[in-house]
């Protein structure tokens, strides 16, 4: 956290850090001088009076989720080359609720986290770092490529609208995948996550908020706009589910091992896990989207009001916009990406000469692949992942945790 | 066992932890605060300076943390706007109302993973103290496990147990189990695993005196016709039970206190009050929750170790048995 600063900061404004305060660990030392913790709000600031003045200083460091680019880094090696900034990359996002707890004591007190550019998803987190002023405020001049690529679905996301603090990276669909090896049925519903014939065998993710989405779906009623009653009846289903033995465990993302050897028959997945572990170890697990409908969510690439190198950050942003660096991306990660271009990059690369016939069999898969590019009507029966307002999260998460934690 | 070895509570341990136990000093020169003979003031204040940079160490590391945490439980306030400094001791009978039956089951499971390794480990302790040839070669086996790191020993044996996996499946094919038994994910796999940490430390405190056993004290038993059986359970045992107390002591507290090895051997109904302290935290940033539910769980274990210490056998174990 003792790096120099390369990048001109800009000057403190009056009532930034009136009050100094610690969180999370550093609270102890503010607790004891009889300080309190947490809630403290940057002030708000415009995109412009937030660039003003920043320049490129030929570096960054980049936050990100395990197994969410290529080992080799390709993309970060081409935009060194291009632009010779290098780029620090650490896997460092393993949930978004660890990484957050992680970086809000510093951001609380105004200083930098040690990341310029982060990818979290557009959940509670993000809810919270927005309500805090703790993202810089994007200008969308610095990146042409999400103007110019970007898919209108993606710009207009209910957490975030018109991309002012972040920009997508990928997306993914909360489903259902199963192993056929021990389902001799297909699974098509949601309601057969409750199935008693498949007691012990089934898991759910641990997740609040995703678990709750699925527990309202089953009873036909959209995650968007739900509100207390719903989601009591909803913990009630789930409740209903875990103690009539169905449910194995609550799973953060280490689902997949047990789908594939038989502990688990059938699990809620996201769908680029699947099709990652079906190249790469040979399963064949299946992934669909259920009939009573199943939700989207993105990772966002965001970059924290107190970063060091933010102009290296947003041209990094950019590139990863650009359809040849999301077709790359999309290639390895099965993930959906944001740039519907990526399809045709992936098959001009596909028609090209020179390219092996499992190359070209790999490329023409993930273009073809409804996980990667949705059709039209996969997206209809997707619900776009709203998070819950701050105001009734702890409310939210402590009824589903109850249910997990029980 | 040692007679001339006064019983000692913990902080007297603690003072003279580093010189070494009392029994090795020549009797009459027992240094120590306010035990020594009078003499120049300078060497009345030698003992206290020497001991300053513990009290420095436990000042920094565990006295203010401690009250940190204490003044946290009290704050009032939200996740969003922040907590500022209360008497809001309401939060205490809160937590507890919420979350007493994972505090019950973190108790519960450190109990019997205590007696697990009390019921393993006293044997093995007692097999490679009176009947090993190599007793370094089978210590150093014992202790192997802990130069494994924790996470890889816990895949390992997801792995291990899996439904259909090493374990199960041979024993699923020949029909000696149902199809439908499983051991992940149940109170038992969750058991098992503490025990199996948690091992060393109890194998080890009896091993430590059953080696001093005299040998002697055992062929006396035989000369006065005991069995082996009544030998063992006469003679042998009750010398043992110092080492057994100290060893249940350094496996009862972190055992209760774990929470890793649920989430990982565990499944929907084995949440242990680690995991909803870390939800409270992290998730919720409800951290005078959090604070209050971490005092609540350390005042119990405190309780537990100290009525622990007050028995007898455990007070003589204590200079014994801690290494």
């Amino acid at each position: 956290m003792a790096r120099p600063r390369s990048t001109p900061v800009p000057p403190p404004r009056p009532g930034r850090r009136a009050v100094r305060r610690g969180a999370g660990l550093a609270a102890a030392a503010w607790a004891l001088a009889g300080c309190g913790v947490g809630g403290s709000r940057a002030e708000p600031v415009t995109a412009a009076e937030f660039w003003d003045g920043k320049e490129s200083s030929g570096r960054l460091s980049f936050a990100n989720w395990p197994l969410y680019m290529d080992p080799e880094r390709a993309p970060l090696a081409a935009f060194t080359e291009e632009t010779g900034i290098a780029v620090d990359y650490d896997e460092a996002v393993q949930e978004n609720h660890s990484f957050y707890g992680r970086i809000r004591p510093a951001l609380e007190a105004g200083d930098p986290v040690g990341y310029d550019l982060m990818v979290l998803s557009g959940g509670i987190e993000l809810t919270r770092l927005l309500a805090q002023n703790h993202l810089a405020p994007l200008d969308h001049r610095m990146l042409p490529n999400l103007g110019a690529h970007v898919a209108d679905r993606y710009k207009r996301a209910a957490y975030d609208e018109g991309n002012r603090y972040t920009v997508p990276y990928a997306s993914g669909i909360t489903g259902i995948a199963y192993n056929p090896d021990y389902v001799d049925r297909e699974i098509t519903r949601i309601a057969d996550l409750w199935d008693p014939e498949f007691a012990g065998k089934v898991g759910m993710l641990a997740d609040p908020q995703e678990l709750a989405n699925y527990a309202l779906l089953l009873d036909g009623t959209a995650p968007a706009g739900s509100g207390r009653a719903d989601w009591e009846r909803a913990a009630d289903r789930l409740t209903e589910q875990r103690d009539a033995g169905i449910v194995r465990r609550y799973y953060e993302s280490d689902y997949i091992q047990p789908l594939s050897n038989g502990d688990l028959w059938l699990s809620m997945a996201w769908s680029g896990d699947v099709h990652q572990r079906n190249a790469e170890e040979g399963t064949r697990l299946e992934f669909v989207l259920p009939d009573e409908g199943a939700t989207l969510w993105s990772d966002l690439m965001m970059i924290p009001y107190t970063a060091e190198n933010p102009v290296d950050a947003a041209m990094l942003m950019d590139f990863l916009l650009a359809p040849e660096t999301a077709a790359q991306l999309a290639a390895e990660i099965a993930f959906i990406t944001p740039v519907p271009q990526a399809r045709d990059v992936l098959r001009e690369r596909a028609a090209a000469d020179g390219v092996s016939d499992a190359e070209r069999a790999e490329l023409e898969r993930t273009a073809d692949s409804p996980l990667v590019f949705p059709a039209a009507d996969d997206y209809d029966r997707l619900h776009d992942f709203v998070p819950v307002p701050l105001e009734q999260a702890e409310d939210f998460t402590a009824l589903f945790q109850s249910v997990t934690r029980s | 066992m040692d007679d001339r070895s006064p019983p000692r509570t913990g902080a007297e341990l603690q003072r003279s932890g580093p010189q070494g136990g009392a029994r090795r000093r020549p009797p009459g020169q027992q240094g120590g605060p306010g035990a020594g003979p009078a003499g120049p003031r300078g060497a009345r204040a030698l003992p206290y300076l020497l001991a300053a940079p513990a009290w420095l160490w436990l000042a920094a590391f565990f006295i203010v943390p401690m009250g940190a945490m204490l003044s946290l439980s009290l704050m009032d306030g939200d996740s969003v706007q922040g907590y500022a400094p209360a008497w809001n001791t309401g939060v205490y009978a809160e937590v507890w109302a919420a979350h007493s039956g994972q505090i019950a089951r973190s108790l519960l499971y450190g109990a019997c993973a205590t007696l697990v390794c009390a019921a393993v480990g006293v044997p093995t302790a007692y097999w490679i103290a009176f009947r090993s040839r190599r007793k370094g070669l089978w210590l150093f086996l014992i202790l192997l496990p802990l130069l494994v790191p924790f996470v890889l020993r816990m895949v390992s044996w997801q792995a291990l147990l899996a439904d259909d996996g090493l374990l199960l499946g041979p024993l699923k094919d020949l029909a000696l189990l149902p199809g439908g038994a499983r051991v992940l994910t149940t109170a038992p796999a969750v058991v098992f695993g503490l025990a199996h940490t948690f091992f060393p430390f109890m194998v080890l405190p009896v091993y430590t005196v059953l080696a001093r056993v005299d040998g002697t004290v055992v062929e006396a038993a035989r000369d006065l016709y005991a069995g082996p059986l009544q030998t063992l359970l006469a003679v042998v045992l009750p010398l043992a039970r110092p080492g057994v107390a100290a060893g249940a002591i350094m496996v009862f507290v972190p055992a209760a206190a774990d929470y890793v090895t649920a989430e990982t051997l565990g499944g929907a109904h084995t949440a242990v009050v680690g995991s909803v302290i870390e939800d409270r935290y992290l998730v919720d940033h409800a951290y005078p929750a959090a604070a209050a539910l971490t005092a609540l769980v350390l005042v119990l274990l405190l309780a537990a170790v100290i009525a622990a210490v007050r028995v007898p056998a455990v007070r003589a174990a204590v200079p014994e048995g801690a290494p």
